[in-house]
Order: C-alpha cells, then structure tokens, then sequence
C-alpha cells in the first residue's frame, strides 16, 4: 500500500509538472498576443479562429496530429505539454482580450488625454482593469488542463493518467480512482485557489 | 502677444461627415470661452481636435504660440487639464492616486503630490481627510466630478477643456459647482474652453460665448452681447431660456 502511495505523489508530482509547463507557455504565448490583438482588430478574427480551432479538436486527436511531427512530436512529456499548451491557449487569450477591449472607453481616452504614453496605459490601466478576466482565464485553463492531462498519458505524458489507463487495462477500480481522485482533487484545489485570487483583484 | 490658444479655420471629418468647417477662436488667460449648439454641431470635436485625440482636416491650431503639429503630442497633452461628463476616473485608483496622476506624469516628487493632492481636494470642496483613500465607486456624481476637476487641475496647466462636466448632476449639485468653478477661476485665471449644450450655464460661465451650428461658428459673442444675437440658432436657444420664466402661460393640454 506504501508502494501505492508513493507511486500516486510521484504521479501527481508528474501531473503538476506537465500541468504547470503547459499553462506557463500557453501563457506567455496568450497574454502578449492579446495585448497586440487588442490593438489590431483585422488580425483578431484570425488568431482567435485558429485558437477556436485548436479547442475544438478532441484531445486525443491533437495527440494523434502531433506525434508524427519532428521537434514537437513524439512519444512522451513534450508532445503531451505542447498539446495541453495548444488547449489553454484559447481561453487565456480570449479572456485576456475581452479584459483589455472591456476597458471603459472614457477612462482609456482619459489616459490619454491626460497624457500618458502607450506603455503607461498598458501597464497601469489596461492591464490591472483586465486583471479579473486574465485570472478568470487562468483558471479555466489550469483547471482543464488538469483534466487534459490525464489523457496525456496515452501518448507516454505520465501523470495521474497513468493509474486510469492502466486501471482501465486492467478492469481494476481502485486502480482508475487512484488516478482519478487525486486528478479531481487537484483541479478543485486550483479552482478555489485561482478563484480566491481572482477575487482580490475583483473590481471594488 | 498671441492668445494661449488660438484655433484657425479648423476642419475635421470624422466617418466621411465634415464635423467642423472652418472654426476660428481664441481663449486667452482668464478667459472661459463657451462652445455652446445642439447635439452633433462639433463642440465636442474641437476639444478632442485640441487634444490631438481626433485627425484634423484643414486649419490649424496654435497652443502657446506653437502649432500643435510642432508640440510632442504627450508634452501638449499634459499641459491641458480635460474633464468629461461621466468623469472617467480610474476605477482601480483611489481618489489621491487619481487625482495625482497628472502630478506624477509632470515629475514631481512623492510628497509634494501628496501635499498638492490634499490642496486640491480643499479647492473642489472635499476633505481630504474623508476622501483620500477612496474609490471612485463610493463618490456621488457630484463629488466624481468635483475629484476630475481637481485632477485636471493637479499639474497646473494652463488651458482647461471641459466637456458638459456638470450635464450628468442634479440641478442644485450643477448649480453649486457652476458657482465653485466661477469661484476657482477668478482665483487661478487659467484659459478654459467649456462644452454646453445648456444656454443658462453657457450665460453663467463664459466670458465669450461661441454658438456653434452644423460645424461652423455661428455667433461669438459676449453673454450680454448674445442675449441681443439675432440668427435662427441664437434665437432657438434663448427662446428655450424665455418660455421657462413665462410659468403661468404654459400650453394647457
């Protein structure tokens, strides 16, 4: 039984790893993305239709598309966390985008009426009014891609998705909900967590 | 010696519609100077074209003496003092930050915008003790456009530009600030140009009044001086102002 709960923290250390290298780059590719695209609306439709896209291709088709191709692809963590990264892309995007265009248009004219240059009004404006939409989008991404990353295992990704696939090989439920629950666990504990932050920043 | 701000044969085309054809005017120190029309006859645009927030179309427009083609946008920006109707302070800021900002962006140092902040709040007639550390979501109307006349104030620029800032109030909250601006400047003397479509505050707050009708100037004129003006526009406005006196002579339904 030790053996079991080592496995499941190992597991789970692997789960946050790939969890947290999937989001940091969806991240740094979403939130200056958005902060351009928010200021070009005929490159808009496009990079949002191509995150759309990427959403809506099952997980484990993603998986499939990306295992043939050289650098990315492959069997193992990096495919899985270049696929995972692909699916929280949108939502960080989409939420970090709707943050900033939600800006209160006489308080944006304001900023600059009164003189402060693009860069001021990015950094004190824009971005700390956006601040709830951009957390509400890492949320939702963190906490699908904990989900996600359980499929990852399919394709040599490891984490918690291991126990359910090999659960599943072996008509074993104890050894599916070993995966399972600590995977549901830890999505809930990022929810509240994610949420609790979200809401210091919420607008007063 | 040219006026603070000289505007000359202003043109401007916003969406393919001409705005303004041809406006000339000028505000000098101490000089509060009246863009009073309708809805849509370009009052508005002349401020944002004095701002350099709209593209002009033809004319020019001089701020000292300059033509704001020579002047760095950001430079001119922060020597004008802007305040609109619905406020548009930050919601994230307090009060003190809010109305400090203009101070920061000049460069002065912590302490003196704290100090200058305190001054302000006692200027608009807030204490600073009670108001300082809030947000603009916990003001009234009154006191939102009492705190952005105190932040266009903070660097102490030289030109004001206010567009209908007390059309949002109540009439005796308007009326008490209309009286508090009057008060603030015969003490500063800054140039101001004030956005109205109200011909009773156009009369209480300008020096000159200048009526504007479908982007072109109609009549500029001295408040006693238009009170005699005679094209349709002018009219139009001050009968607006006669039938409100004539109580007992309302239309009977």
């Amino acid at each position: 039984m030790s053996g079991r709960a080592s496995e499941i923290a190992s597991l789970s250390l692997e789960h946050l790893e790939v969890v947290a290298l999937a989001v940091a780059i969806a991240a740094v590719i979403a939130l200056p993305a958005a902060v351009m695209l928010a200021r070009r609306a005929a490159w808009r439709r496009w990079v949002v239709g191509f995150a759309n896209l990427a959403q809506t291709v099952p997980s484990l088709a993603l998986f499939g598309f990306l295992l043939p191709l050289p650098l990315i692809g492959g069997i193992g963590k990096r495919t899985a966390v270049v696929a995972l990264a692909l699916y929280a892309l949108l939502p960080m995007l989409r939420n970090t985008l709707v943050g900033i265009l939600g800006v209160d248009r006489t308080v944006r004219e304001l900023a600059v009426a009164m003189g402060m240059t693009a860069r001021q009004i990015l950094w004190q404006v824009e971005l700390p009014l956006a601040a709830p939409s951009i957390l509400a989008g890492l949320r939702i991404a963190t906490v699908a891609t904990i989900g996600g990353a359980t499929i990852a295992a399919a394709i040599g990704g490891g984490g918690l998705g291991v126990f359910i696939f090999r659960g599943i090989a072996m008509l074993d439920t104890a050894t599916v909900l070993a995966g399972a629950i600590p995977a549901a666990l830890m999505a809930l504990v990022a929810d509240e967590g994610l949420e609790w932050i979200e809401r210091r920043f919420a607008p007063r | 010696m040219s006026a603070l701000l000289e505007i000359r044969d202003l043109r401007c085309s916003l969406g393919g519609r001409e705005v303004l054809r041809g406006v000339s005017l000028e505000a000098g120190e101490g000089e509060t100077v009246v863009l009073l029309g309708r809805s849509g006859s370009g009052k508005t645009t002349i401020l944002k074209a004095v701002l350099g927030l709209v593209p002009i179309s033809g004319g020019e427009i001089l701020f000292e003496g300059r033509p704001m083609s020579e002047w760095p946008l950001i430079e001119v920006r922060r020597r004008m003092g802007y305040v609109v109707q619905d406020s548009g302070l930050f919601p994230h800021w307090t009060v003190e930050r809010n109305i400090g900002l203009p101070a920061v962006l000049a460069g002065r140092a912590p302490e003196a915008v704290v100090e200058r902040t305190g001054e302000l709040l006692e200027m608009v007639g807030l204490d600073p003790r009670e108001f300082r550390g809030r947000y603009p979501s916990q003001l009234s109307g009154g006191q939102k456009q009492r705190v952005a006349i105190a932040r266009a104030l903070a660097a102490d620029p030289p030109l004001l530009l206010l567009d209908e800032p007390f059309a949002a109030l109540d009439p005796i909250t308007r009326f008490d600030l209309q009286r508090q601006f009057l008060g603030l400047r015969r003490r500063l003397g800054k140039a101001a140009l004030f956005v109205t479509h109200d011909i009773r505050e156009a009369l209480m707050m300008a020096t000159r009044i200048a009526l504007l009708a479908n982007g072109a100037l109609d009549v500029i004129a001295s408040p006693a001086e238009f009170l005699e003006a005679r094209t349709a526009e002018a009219r139009a406005f001050l009968a607006s102002l006669e039938e409100t006196w004539r109580l007992d002579e309302r239309p009977r339904l």
